[in-house]
């Protein structure tokens, strides 16, 4: 039952930090701990087993793609040669490292490399996918795409490339490309949106007015226009599509702006003649933060989405970026090959079905009607 | 011996695992009226809400007792049951009338709704019954009134169309919980003596559940006081209020403000003065919007206060007496000259005015709204003080909010406590605490008192007064409840739409007042408490 996971409210077990008094800001001491609020708010989100389950999955699949150079590379992790070790994963070598003829980078997939460094009494700790992915596999048994096999899990795209390779770099390159946009266009959002509800009037009017034509502009056509003009890349990207999202958390934050600057403690605060950044930031804020945690995992969802249309219609990341999008126009180019297609599709969907999990826990924990009833 | 028309036996309510009431037992037959009396919390609501089986189940439960109606068991009884029960035999008034209906209904779609479930009536005929009840509940042009809906209607036409509503079945037991808390004391009055004449005229039983005795004594024929979940004394209406038996039904009973204000000497300064305050919110309309005419909220008005001296600003409400609060603090804009010490807080620079700040504070209305509930206790006092001394190290700064909060009676070792976990009155100490931390000159205190129960008001009345001689504090202290201002102010100001219908001391306003409206006010106190 619901009330049972209430935790106790025991006020002494609250710790606020110590009274230091320096700063700007007229800032309050931070608090370590979770105050009581917040604790029923972790422990909401607990409950939502899906969504807890959800976030455990999501953070363990991404936390791995950070380290996708260690599990999916065409250099291996350690090279022992001849009593020395070597980290080809973070330095360029050279093939005369290893005895070989050539000032040129050694190319760990060359037998004759892993000849040399077997016979200067060497072994090499491979990653366990051998490509990176832009590596090109030459040695397919049938004409690219080719199916799986033991050497490529998931078979390779119209080029060759091993596809588990590019599935682990184009999950990374999409949930961080998410995750820039969301942090971003949080808090330009919010911003805007406390500048426009705190004062109101006429900056409010001028403001809306603008964001609604600003919101008319055809952005796809704009990104398509400009995907012509300047070659794309993650940067680029990332700026353009910040220029057109940020405008999706002002309206909630603006009106818990509104209804907040006229709550009876954000007035004494003023009659006690705090100032407005002040009491907007301290007061109000937090208030506003309730819905942006909420909307935060949607809209890291639409990033993602964003993100894999514009690559799935070849104005995203520039050519031979790992990318989820560009995977499944293989596939829809491909139709003989279906292991590119349902890759992508599966992969896709897993993900944005464990992000919106997340969020839905998210929303229970941050429902104050979930909360238990108080007699 | 008939059965009586309800019976409760025991009746025991848990949420959760939180004992809330016990052992509630009390009858009551047809004609009669019973009244639950008990401060907030005291679980009044709880025992109304769980006759009808209303409360939160299964986060509510009733580990034992017994609810007869007519002799029948509601605890645990079907739901096709309870709904012929509900709306149709037991009626239902809520407090909060403009939360209790429907926004989006119109006044004819509200009460409709249960004759059409209850007695299936067509539109005709239910369209009939409906004029019949607007009338009967005293709404003047019940045709006009059909179509509106309740943000339409003032507080009091409100309570009416749910007194209607409540009504139109014929029920036998009307449960009325706090039918009259949220209106004016001239309204107040008006329906207290619908519903008695209703009950007369239908022959109902009423339930009726308040805190405030004045109600009490004029419409109970029996009173159960309710404290703490359970009934400590039950009686009838002469004998609890000539010889109360239990200690606490006399604690209840003497909670009256007491006392009067001592005059101030005549050298006293003046703290603040105001010479033709307005405050007009313009009307627009059009495309234009152009301005066709304004809202006087406040229109004209000169007031002085010196130091020690207590003005009561009262009125109904809607008559502007916050609005000149917040004005006279220059929280909103208004015209008007306005003196603090001398300093015109018209002229002065933004930043100059936040300075004055410190020597003119406010106390809200609602102490759960005040404070902010993500501030401990310590860090809501401690917020004034960053501002205007922000040169106090850490332990001068703990050293002050520890003498605010033993000043307002509260243990300095709450600092780190949060707001949710004080009761009402102990919180309305903490924004008293907030404001007197910075010593101001003149304290601004917007009905400190309405959302406190009546014991609780008197120790704040007692509070107030001696941090006034302690400090020589001025105060503006407004408020709809007359008993409390003659105990405090030393001038009156009465107030009506924006403007002052009269002004005196408080012997000549409370003996001789001038105005019928003065009159109809004070009558109002009088009668409801």
């Amino acid at each position: 039952m619901k009330t049972d996971r209430v935790p106790s409210l025991d006020p002494t077990r609250v710790d606020i930090g110590s009274g230091v008094n320096s700063g700007l800001l007229i800032p309050f001491p931070v608090r370590y701990h979770l105050n009581p609020i917040n604790q029923r708010r972790w422990q909401q989100f607990q409950a939502n087993r899906r969504g807890w389950w959800s976030l455990w999955l999501f953070m363990m699949l991404f936390v791995a793609s950070l380290g996708a150079e260690l599990i999916a590379n065409d250099r291996p992790i350690l090279v022992s040669y001849q009593g020395d070790w070597y980290w080809p994963v973070f330095t360029d070598y050279s093939e005369t490292r290893f005895g070989g003829d050539l000032e040129i980078a050694a190319d760990y997939r060359d037998p004759y490399l892993a000849d040399l460094i077997r016979q200067g009494d060497g072994w090499m700790l491979w990653p366990p996918i051998r490509y990176h992915y832009k590596t090109i596999n030459y040695a397919l048994p049938t004409p690219a795409p080719s199916a799986p096999t033991a050497d490529n899990w998931l078979g390779t795209d119209d080029q060759g490339r091993d596809v588990a390779a590019r599935l682990i770099y184009g999950f990374r390159i999409s949930v961080l490309f998410g995750l820039a946009l969301t942090l971003l266009s949080s808090v330009i959002g919010v911003m805007a949106g406390a500048v426009q509800g705190f004062f109101g009037g006429i900056t409010d009017l001028l403001f809306q007015r603008f964001i609604e034509i600003w919101n008319g502009l055809p952005v796809l056509y704009l990104l398509i226009i400009l995907a012509s003009v300047v070659e794309p890349t993650f940067a680029w990207l990332l700026g353009l599509m910040l220029l057109f999202s940020w405008t999706a958390l002002v309206g909630v934050v603006r009106a818990e702006f509104l209804r907040a600057r006229n709550f009876d403690y954000v007035r004494a605060a003023r009659a006690l003649g705090v100032g407005d950044l002040t009491i907007m930031v301290r007061h109000v804020l937090p208030n506003a933060m309730v819905a942006t945690f909420t909307f935060m995992p949607f809209i890291l969802t639409s990033s993602i989405t964003t993100l894999t249309s514009l690559d799935f219609l070849g104005f995203g990341l520039p050519v031979g970026s790992p990318s989820l999008g560009e995977l499944l126009a293989q596939g829809k180019n491909n139709l003989q090959a279906p292991w590119l297609g349902i890759t992508a599709f599966v992969v896709l969907g897993v993900m944005l079905s464990l992000l919106i999990f997340v969020g839905e826990a998210a929303r229970d924990a941050f429902d104050p009607r979930k909360q238990g009833i108080k007699p | 011996m008939s059965t009586p028309l309800l019976e409760v036996r025991d009746l025991a309510v848990d949420f959760g695992d939180a004992p809330t009431v016990r052992d509630v037992s009390f009858t009551l037959d047809r004609g009669e009226t019973l009244a639950l009396v008990g401060e907030s919390g005291s679980g009044k609501s709880v025992t109304a809400l769980s006759i009808l089986q209303l409360l939160p189940y299964p986060t509510a439960r009733h580990p034992g007792g017994s609810i007869l109606f007519e002799g029948q068991e509601l605890i645990g009884a079907p739901e096709q049951r309870l709904t012929e029960v509900r709306g149709d035999r037991i009626g239902m008034i809520f407090q909060e009338p403009m939360t209790s209906l429907n926004p989006l209904h119109t006044v004819e779609r509200q009460i409709g709704e249960t004759l059409l479930i209850h007695r299936g009536m067509d539109t005709h005929a239910a369209r009939a019954r409906i004029l019949e009840l607007l009338d009967l509940v005293g709404i003047r042009n019940p045709e006009q009134r059909l179509r509106s809906y309740p943000h339409q209607l003032s507080g009091g036409q409100r309570q009416r169309v749910m007194i209607a509503m409540a009504l139109a079945n014929e029920p036998d037991l009307l449960i009325a919980d706090e039918p009259t808390t949220a209106l004016d004391v001239t309204i107040q009055q008006q329906i207290l003596e619908l519903l008695s004449d209703l009950r007369e005229r239908l022959g109902m039983a009423l339930l009726l559940i308040s805190h405030d005795l004045g109600i009490v004594r004029r419409m109970a024929d029996r009173v159960a006081v309710m404290q703490g979940g359970r009934i400590v004394e039950q009686a009838s209406n002469t004998d609890l209020f000539t010889q109360p038996q239990h200690l606490y039904t006399r604690e209840l009973l003497d909670a009256e403000p007491r006392g009067r204000q001592e005059p101030i000497p005549e050298t006293a300064p003046e703290v603040l003065t105001g010479r033709n305050i307005r405050v007009w919110f313009p009307i627009q309309r059009g495309l234009l919007r152009r301005t066709v005419g304004h809202i006087k909220a406040v229109d004209g008005i000169d007031i002085d206060v010196r130091a020690g001296e207590t003005i009561g600003v009262v009125g109904e409400s809607g008559s502007g007496k916050t609005t000149l609060g917040l004005a006279l603090l220059r929280l909103i804009d208004s015209q008007g000259a306005i003196h603090l010490d001398g300093e015109n807080l018209r002229q002065v620079h933004k930043t100059a005015l936040r300075r004055l700040r410190k020597s003119m504070q406010i106390v809200f209305q609602d102490p759960f709204a005040s404070l902010n509930p993500r501030f401990s206790i310590g860090q809501v006092i401690a917020e004034g003080l960053r501002v205007h001394a922000p040169n106090l190290t850490a332990a001068e700064l703990d050293a002050r909010i520890g003498n605010a909060l033993t000043e307002v009676g509260l243990d300095p070792d709450s600092r780190n406590r949060y707001p949710h976990e004080f009761s009402g009155g102990q919180r309305q100490r903490i924004a008293i605490a907030r404001a007197l931390v910075l010593e101001p000159r003149l304290l601004i205190l917007d009905e400190p008192t309405s959302a406190l129960d009546r014991s609780v008001q008197s120790q704040i009345v007692d509070l107030l007064r001696a941090l006034q001689r302690r400090h020589r504090l001025a105060y503006l202290f407004i408020s709809h409840d007359l008993k409390i201002v003659r105990a405090l102010a030393n001038r009156i100001i009465v107030m009506r739409d924006g403007q002052v219908v009269e002004q005196g001391s408080v012997e000549d306003i409370f003996t001789r007042p001038t105005q019928e409206y003065t009159q109809r006010l004070i009558n109002a106190a009088w009668f409801s408490a």
